[in-house]
């Protein structure tokens, strides 16, 4: 047993001065404490100074080319924009009703409900479409009154590239999300920076042709690469992008099918290891 | 019981890794329509390993649950829709306000008419006056009574309840007792609970399954185990059932940090 407390021998304390290093140690010491198991924050920062200068170093190759015509590549830049964005909203889409639902300690009332998870991935790939068409109107309307741009010089072709990055998307924000199932919160910087691993290798403002060798052959797997080789082809007057378009299709349904398994086996895999109520917390 | 009649659940065992102990180890129990189960027992001692098990998300090593007569861990959805769950560690979105919570599970739930099944459930719960109050703003209580409120928005034939009332003030919990002992008698609904209150348990419960290290301990009305360990009230049913099982497993006080026996 623990002898009582002699308040003789408490001591009154003095306030903590306003600038006392302890206390900001002990900020510290929890952000360490936060790193010291956690892989993702690690490599989260060292991600974004990669990926910048992967994006922006592929720009410049380009613009050092000096065989490219300004106001074309000016158009290609804004539609790479945009249609970057629609890809970038859809897997979001996904992921944060996920998040939301973890979030608000809400998740494990849906996993109870009698819905199927699959019940849940349609739901939020709806949620993503509604959110992708908002946000991306917005931003189709903005560009041509502020610079005149209109996506619709795509033509028809605009609506199968659409179709292929949202599908693209979805896959990847099925991904996340079972990773973030998997793996709990230290997954969720994915949900915010898995969509930009992407990014130097969906040739979104440079050529394929720009890449050097290695990144080339991945570029090759990625379906947006496809749609934004496929973009600048219609841009500078080539016709329809049957080809790219074929390739982005079926690769994006190679992704989708794994994400739907992946996900089906984080699943399967917390009905044999418990699925945490406190996931989130 | 016939397997058929409610939750008949036999010799589940579960055990989440080779160097530490079972997490529940050959516990059977049965709940029929209208009746209360109370699962008691030391935290850590399984209780929610079990309930997510009854609840077909987590699968069992060995053992069968059945529920009127489905096997739940082979097509629990064909189930689903008849039981249900709330637990102080869930809550619903707090941006969100109750009727819009409730709306959003109506649907979830593929309720015929999702209108009228909020409307009557915010009737049943009193919850009427806090409809437009998004749930950020309710008391603990309020949370309480709304996570009931949800789980018994599917009409549950059998309803599954983690410490419902731990974190209210004596005058909340006894909301919510009257309210379950309503529903339970007017409805025909099965309840499994858990408690840690065992004046709460002793009043609600037909029987009471207790629990220590996913074993099973004793098993009867609060008559039964008052008599078995020769105590005068549940309270002390616990901290005896639980020493002795402790002692026969060999484990001593000192080995159970954390827990409420010592």
């Amino acid at each position: 047993m623990v002898d009582p407390i002699d308040s003789r021998r408490l001591a009154p304390r003095k306030p903590v001065p306003w600038f006392a290093i302890r206390p900001m140690l002990g900020i510290l010491l929890r952000q360490l404490y936060l790193y010291r198991r956690s892989l993702p924050r690690w490599m989260e920062i060292f991600y974004w100074p990669l990926l910048d200068l992967l994006v922006w170093g592929f720009l410049t190759l380009y613009l050092k080319q000096g065989t490219i015509h300004m106001a074309g590549t000016a158009k290609a830049l804004l539609g790479g924009l945009l249609l970057w964005d629609m890809l970038y909203r859809s897997q979001q889409g996904i992921s944060v009703v996920f998040l939301e639902e973890i979030w608000s300690r809400n998740l494990y009332n849906m996993m109870v409900a009698p819905v199927t998870p699959f019940h849940v991935v349609f739901g939020a790939m709806l949620t993503g479409l509604v959110k992708v068409s908002l946000s991306s109107s917005v931003a189709i309307v903005l560009a041509w009154f502020l610079f005149s741009y209109s996506i619709f010089n795509l033509g028809l072709s605009l609506i199968p590239f659409i179709l292929a990055l949202v599908l693209m998307g979805w896959s990847l924000g099925i991904m996340t999300t079972a990773l973030i199932l998997r793996f709990g919160q230290e997954a969720e910087v994915l949900a915010w920076g898995v969509i930009f691993l992407f990014q130097p290798v969906s040739a979104v403002f440079n050529p394929v042709s720009v890449l050097p060798g290695g990144f080339r052959q991945v570029a090759f797997l990625v379906p947006a690469s496809h749609v934004f080789e496929g973009m600048r082809g219609v841009l500078s007057g080539k016709g329809f992008p049957w080809h790219d378009l074929i390739w982005a299709f079926l690769i994006d349904i190679i992704y989708f099918l794994g994400a739907l398994l992946l996900f089906h086996r984080v699943l399967e895999r917390a009905r044999k290891t418990g699925f945490s109520l406190k996931l989130g917390s | 019981m016939n397997e058929g009649d409610g939750l008949v659940a036999r010799n589940l065992v579960k055990r989440f890794s080779k160097d530490r102990p079972s997490a529940v180890d050959n516990i059977s129990l049965s709940v029929s329509r209208g009746e209360v189960l109370s699962i008691v027992g030391p935290n850590g001692a399984g209780k929610s390993t079990l309930i997510q098990m009854l609840l077909g998300l987590l699968v069992p090593d060995s053992g069968t649950i059945h529920l009127f007569g489905e096997d739940v861990t082979r097509h629990r959805r064909r189930i689903a829709h008849r039981i249900n769950y709330a637990s102080t560690d869930l809550s619903l979105p707090y941006s969100l306000t109750v009727r819009e919570n409730l709306d959003v599970f109506a649907l979830v739930y593929d309720l015929p008419n999702p209108r009228r099944a909020v409307t009557r459930i915010l009737e049943t719960f009193s919850l009427g006056d806090l409809a437009r109050i998004r749930v950020g703003k309710l008391s603990t209580g309020q949370i309480a009574r709304l996570g009931i409120a949800k789980a018994l928005l599917s009409s549950p034939e059998v309803l599954f309840l983690d410490e419902p009332t731990a974190t209210l003030d004596p005058e909340a919990a006894q909301e919510i007792r009257v309210l379950l002992q309503g529903h339970v008698r007017n409805s025909g609904l099965g309840l499994v609970y858990t408690s840690h209150n065992m004046r709460e348990v002793e009043r609600l419960s037909d029987r009471i399954l207790l629990i220590e290290s996913g074993r099973m301990v004793a098993e009867g009305t609060a008559d039964e185990l008052c008599r078995k360990f020769e105590s005068s009230d549940l309270e002390s049913v616990f901290l005896k059932s639980m020493s002795e099982a402790r002692e026969s497993q060999g484990i001593t006080a000192s080995d159970q940090k954390g827990s409420v026996c010592g």
